[in-house]
């Protein structure tokens, strides 16, 4: 058989998904290792014991400066953050989106704008904040909100474009009004797509997000790595690398969870990532 | 109804005046003029690409002419869709966010509910109980909690025609509505189809690139076509209708060749 046509079975496809993880866990312990022979005080690639005693120590054992918690502090603090940027984000591009995609007028007066906001490199915005709001929590979830909303809102927009006009035009010969196809018709549409839009915008949120926190903060995830990077303690950074993917992929696979939940209709339609 | 009264041959249910459709240079559609009684059946054959599904467009006020008038009941036709005039479109006619039967009460809901255009509680309760007699007409009974995309093509176009007539609209607009469907499910919207028309009497113009299907359902059949060909310039001329054929029991049994009805403008030398 052609090999696009064999896929793997169970046991295979396990193996597949473990094996680029496994070989790169394998590449760093020996790497580790002997580096260690070499230099048993190396920094650089501290050994798994290492990092796993410290991550249980940044995770159950308090402080000895502030008396806290370091990492759950840190991940409350980063996710809070993020949760209301984006979450801002995703209102304003839920509005923003269905005025451009589905009202001309607005189309006309806004697409342009968004189109130029959506252009400036958000990380030029963070000095601008800083001076005008302060060094606070208010600048670090302005940066996410003005990072991720402009291209989710264009997402958005162009979802309710594309909704087929043959629905628009039905809705219309059943007596529908303006406001009445947008909360009928146009909102259920694209809210499955807004939450694809918000998967998408994670990833610069999160980016935006840590650059914030590494600037200017004293707590957070991204304060955390900036701050122990002059120790290079490499014990602490690779481990915070991790769970902070490892928060990415969870926070990614809930609103895959919650859009399959939600709207069972959307994902008749084909498969999805 | 369907034989026109005669009081209201004096009036036709739909006029249209020497109307003209052009994208830019290109002219899809000049002098059609047309009127058609109520309670017609009107089937629209044509070449790809002659301007029939505009002319329904058209109809419908998804487009406007370029020139001339459509009067509907004597009076310019609104320029957006309204619900008197209902369609069925040959995709995406019916809400695949809706289950069926929500598809059926969402006409209700648009009419009872101003700011939500949605019933809750023992309201809704009771528009889905009073669409029962329209699901067992149309066979969905018991796919009514179902959505669109887990039925049959057969069933969503049965759908899309049920909720097209949900607000009793005077004009039926059917653009090939069972282009996509198996010959033998064909035949059965064949029968629903005629059976809503006799019993409802609305006037149906129907799009089709089927001779048989236009020759069969019919009460007229409108056939579209270039009259003047331009090998330079193939835009340069638009489709009218080039032939406008009465049906009754005796013609409609003899279905032409389409050789005899299209092709006039090539077969001309220039």
């Amino acid at each position: 058989m052609r090999l696009i046509n064999r896929s793997p079975g169970r046991v295979v496809a396990f193996t597949l998904v473990a094996l680029p993880f496994a070989a790169t866990v394998i590449a760093y312990a020996v790497a580790s290792h002997y580096r260690r022979l070499e230099n048993p005080a190396d920094k650089l690639l501290p050994s798994l014991e290492q990092m796993g005693a410290t991550f249980w120590r940044m995770a159950f054992v308090p402080d000895r400066r502030t008396g806290d918690l370091l990492l759950w502090v840190d991940t409350f603090d980063s996710l809070w953050r993020l949760g209301i940027g984006v979450g801002l984000a995703t209102a304003i591009a839920l509005v923003l989106g269905i005025l451009i995609g589905f009202l001309p007028h607005a189309r006309t007066m806004l697409a342009p704008y968004v189109a130029a906001i959506s252009l400036i490199p958000p990380i030029t915005i963070l000095p601008i904040l800083f001076i005008m709001v302060g060094l606070g929590e208010t600048s670090k979830v302005m940066l996410v909100t003005l990072g991720t909303a402009p291209v989710m809102t264009r997402s958005i927009a162009q979802a309710v474009i594309d909704i087929p006009k043959e629905l628009v035009i039905k809705a219309q010969t059943l007596g529908a009004n303006t406001w009445h196809m947008i909360v009928r018709l146009v909102l259920p549409q694209v809210l499955p797509k807004l939450i694809t839009a918000v998967r998408l915008g994670l990833v610069p949120g999160w980016i935006f997000l840590i650059s914030a926190e590494a600037i200017a903060s004293t707590s957070g995830l991204g304060y955390r790595i900036f701050l122990v990077r002059r120790f290079l303690a490499m014990d602490v950074i690779l481990p915070y690398v991790l769970w902070i993917t490892l928060l990415a992929y969870i926070l990614d696979q809930l609103l895959l969870m919650l859009s399959r939940r939600a709207f069972p209709w959307h994902h008749m339609q084909g498969e999805s990532l | 109804m369907s034989e026109p009264v005669a009081e209201t041959d004096a009036l036709p249910k739909l006029a249209v005046r020497n109307v003209g459709k052009s994208y830019g240079d290109a002219i899809v559609l000049e002098r059609v003029s047309l009127d058609v009684a109520p309670g017609a059946f009107c089937t629209i054959v044509g070449a790809s690409g002659c301007g029939k599904s505009t002319f329904l467009r058209m109809l419908l006020s998804q487009e406007t002419p370029t020139r001339g008038e459509i009067l509907l009941d004597g009076e310019p036709l609104p320029g957006e869709p309204t619900p008197d005039r209902g369609i069925v479109f040959q995709r995406y006619s019916v809400f695949p966010h809706l289950s069926v039967e929500d598809n059926l009460i969402l006409a209700t809901e648009f009419e009872r509910s101003f700011l939500t255009g949605r019933l809750f509680g023992s309201t809704r309760r009771k528009a889905r109980e009073a669409v029962s007699e329209t699901l067992e007409k149309i066979g969905l009974a018991a796919a009514r909690k179902r959505f669109p995309t887990q039925l049959s093509g057969g069933m969503q176009q049965r759908l899309a025609i049920a909720q097209a007539l949900l607000k009793r609209p005077s004009v039926l607009l059917l653009d090939e509505p069972f282009g996509a469907l198996d010959p033998g499910i064909r035949l059965d919207m064949h029968a629903l189809l005629l059976d809503l028309w006799q019993e409802l009497g609305m006037t149906i113009f129907m799009v089709t690139h089927d001779i048989n299907e236009a020759f069969k359902l019919g009460s007229r059949v409108l056939v579209f076509d270039k009259t003047r060909h331009d090998p330079h310039a193939p835009e340069r001329y638009g489709a009218t209708i080039t032939y406008d054929l009465p049906l009754d029991q005796k013609t409609r049994a003899t279905v032409p060749e389409p050789e005899q009805l299209f092709g006039t403008a090539e077969a001309r030398p220039n």
